[in-house]
């Protein structure tokens, strides 16, 4: 089964990654060397103690064909109501010119990974796969290895730009089988601000495929990163993501991530406060039903001090679904005046859906304030009277108070666009009217 | 015509816990009762009982609403029959807003009886009014149920909510205590202006000076789950002057 990987690597180097720099192809050498030799993790790597990727393992899929059928009209439900946002578009693992529309704006620069490897050849070999240690997980060395493309953008110093950046990976109608490694690498320099929503979806109900992505983001001193990410793959899917960013000096970073698709879902994202007077938010919400796995790793890297770092991840299981947390915070002995809060909160709908969660807190330094609180619950009595006895039947007031149990969270988002937008997805998948 | 509420001989446990302990009570149309006693007697759990909490349970007697058994029915139904409990503590809830959770309650009353749902902007010119009954401006709308309101707020966005759904019987919870004055002067405007010949109030409080805005027909004193004694109006004075200790023969810890 690794070989079968091993495999795709030697196509991919044979094919078009022939032409890739050197640099490029001894991290791809090192990453399936390092591939190699660990194999996929097991229920033993305690890492990966509640989350079974036997089912991936066992599957054989095929690299991406790309060739899916998608027409524009198909991205429509996606889009925010936003045509006009710059967007990248790929569809079953490969970039399609034809439903995107790159950025053109001044100091912002949005291409495929190819377009800025031949514009610049040596011009990312000291951010590309340095900021997530390329063998962080056995996936993170899988899509290093085998990433045939993806995105960069870069910001260049003080270039604001108000309109969100949307980054689109569809799984097409012929996705069943395939295995796709979305590779995106964000450079955002000193004073620049961006808006990046970078999108997982599905046109179909259940096709089972692998997307298995990486994400680096590198802060520059006083930059801010508003990142929406948004996870709909089909619920036979698998994902595997792995987002890491690096802070620099006085920057802001603040996530919001939905995770309601997929089969087996893991999502890593670090975060490493490189400098004095960095912030980072991290709003998380994760719905999950029939038989879902859905992982959240969140970890949080206070290596300096006066850093602040801010929380809240929420997850509505519901049927026999099952949901894992895992939030890690390092604080350095140098890290003093640390301000960190993680809070992580699930609502279990059925007696046949569970949670594991284990809050992570590491602290080296002594003038710290680190908290973090973990509630597991059901809905609450009292709230659910309340509504009742103003003439709201019982099963409708559940799902309000489902949806304001998510609300919470959503109401983080900052871009209004996309914050109705999934206010409206999570309120279908709910069943609550607006 | 029957009367709106008839409460024969009820007894009403938690647990084991016996609160109630055979309580008689008619409320005819178009009166409004106050109930009154000391802390601990029993009246919020009396008012309670009647909006269906799940937590009580019902060991004997009888509660009629205009001829239905009102124990029967779940608390949805009672309040989409027309009976309204204005909360003690009104429960804070984030994420809803105050616009949507009134629509909702609104809408989902009609549906029961078989009348057509309003639209959202048809709902925004029937607020209009009922705002005005508790002296507020649209803004309240978009906020959080009941979050992170004051006491006083809580208590006004009740008697808003009883504006909005107009209950036949409506039970008001101490909605007086912990309120200013002038915030006591809004409610009780808010009640008298909905007050009709077809509907009813019954008044929980522990203090006279509601009633000095609400006029009582009746006045009951409730003491360890019973009423021990009703009156006219004058008999809350009495209360005001003399305490209840004449009445329940146990003195009242001063209330703080
Ligand atoms: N849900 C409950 N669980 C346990 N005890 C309760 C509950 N509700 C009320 N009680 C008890 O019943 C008695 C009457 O309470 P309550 O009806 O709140 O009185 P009042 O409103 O007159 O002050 C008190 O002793 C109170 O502690
Ligand atoms: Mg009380």
């Amino acid at each position: 089964m690794i070989d079968r990987y091993v495999r795709q690597y030697e196509a991919l180097a044979a094919n078009g990654g022939g032409r890739a720099p050197d640099w490029l192809k001894s991290l791809r050498r090192a990453a399936i060397d390092g591939f190699r030799e660990t194999g996929f993790p097991s229920g033993r790597d305690e890492e990966w103690r509640f989350t079974s990727v036997a089912p991936i393992v066992r599957t054989d899929f095929g690299p991406a064909a790309g060739g899916g059928a998608v027409v524009a009209a198909d991205l429509q439900p996606f889009l925010f109501g936003h045509d006009e946002w710059p967007r990248m578009v790929f569809v079953d693992g490969r970039y399609r010119a034809d439903l995107s529309s790159p950025a053109a704006a001044a100091g912002l620069q949005v291409s495929t990974l190819a377009e800025a490897l031949a514009a610049d050849p040596k011009g990312l070999e000291t951010e590309f796969g340095r900021h997530v240690v390329p063998d962080a997980t056995p996936f993170t060395a899988l899509n290093t290895a085998l990433a045939p493309d993806g995105v960069v953008i870069r910001a260049a110093r003080g270039t604001v730009f108000a309109q969100p950046i949307h980054l689109l990976f569809v799984a097409s109608r012929e996705a069943e089988g395939a295995a796709f490694h979305p590779r995106v690498l964000v450079l955002v320099e000193r004073e620049a601000r961006i808006q990046l929503v970078e999108s997982y979806v599905s046109l179909g109900d259940r096709a089972r495929y692998l997307t298995n992505t990486v994400c680096e983001i590198a802060m520059g001193e006083g930059s801010w990163v508003e990142h929406s990410r948004i996870q709909r793959e089909s619920e036979g899917g698998y994902h595997i993501g792995f987002t890491q960013v690096s802070q620099a000096r006085d920057s802001h970073y603040r996530s919001f991530s939905l995770a309601m698709g997929g089969a087996i879902v893991r999502h890593n994202l670090h975060t490493r406060l490189n400098a004095p007077n960095t912030e980072a938010l991290l709003y998380g919400l994760y719905l999950g039903r029939g038989d879902q796995l859905i992982d959240n790793h969140t970890t949080i890297f206070h290596d300096q001090p006066n850093c602040r770092s801010w929380e809240v991840y929420k997850g509505i299981l519901d049927d026999r679904s099952h949901g894992v947390f895992n939030g890690k915070i390092f604080v350095k002995p140098e890290a003093q005046k640390t301000d960190a809060k993680q809070t992580n909160r699930a609502l279990l709908l059925s007696d046949a859906a569970k949670i594991d969660t284990k809050p992570q807190l590491e602290i080296f330094a002594d003038d710290v304030k680190c908290t973090h609180g973990a509630t597991v619950g059901n809905l609450d009595l009292l709230s659910g009277f309340y509504l009742r006895s103003r003439g709201i039947p019982d099963a409708v007031a559940r799902r309000v108070l489902t949806y304001a149990f998510a609300a919470e969270v959503l109401d983080e988002i900052s871009a209004v666009p996309v914050r109705s937008a999934l206010d409206r997805l999570v309120r279908d998948r709910l069943g609550v009217g607006s | 015509m029957a009367p709106l509420l008839e409460i024969k001989d009820l007894h009403a446990s938690v647990g084991d816990k016996e609160i109630l302990k055979g309580i008689n009570l008619t409320v005819n149309a178009g009166e409004v009762h106050a109930i009154m006693g000391p802390n601990g007697s029993g009246k919020s759990t009396l008012a309670q009982v009647i909006a269906g909490h799940p937590a009580y349970t019902v060991t004997g007697g009888e509660i009629r609403y205009l001829d239905q058994d009102l124990t029967d029915m779940d608390p949805e139904e009672r309040a989409q029959a027309g009976v309204f409990l204005a909360f003690q503590y009104p429960v804070e809830i984030p994420g809803v807003t105050n616009a949507y959770f009134l629509r909702s309650a609104y809408n989902e009353i009609r549906k029961a009886r078989g009348l057509e749902e309003v639209d959202p902007i048809d709902f925004v010119d029937l607020l209009e009014e009922k705002l005005k009954v508790v002296e507020w401006g649209p803004d309240i709308m978009q906020r959080a149920v009941n979050s992170g309101f004051s006491g006083g707020e809580k208590k006004r966005n009740e008697i808003l909510q009883m504006a909005v759904l107009e209950p036949k019987l409506a039970l008001l919870d101490e909605t007086d205590s912990g309120l200013d004055i002038d915030a006591l002067r809004i409610v009780a405007n808010g009640v008298n202006a909905l007050k009709r010949p077809d509907n009813a109030y019954v008044v929980v409080t522990h203090y006279q000076r509601l009633l000095n805005h609400i006029v009582p027909d009746f006045v009951h004193v409730l003491a360890d789950g019973q009423i021990v004694k009703s009156g006219g109006k004058e008999l809350a004075l009495e209360l005001e002057s003399k305490g209840y200790e004449w009445l329940t023969g146990v003195a009242e810890a001063t209330a703080s």
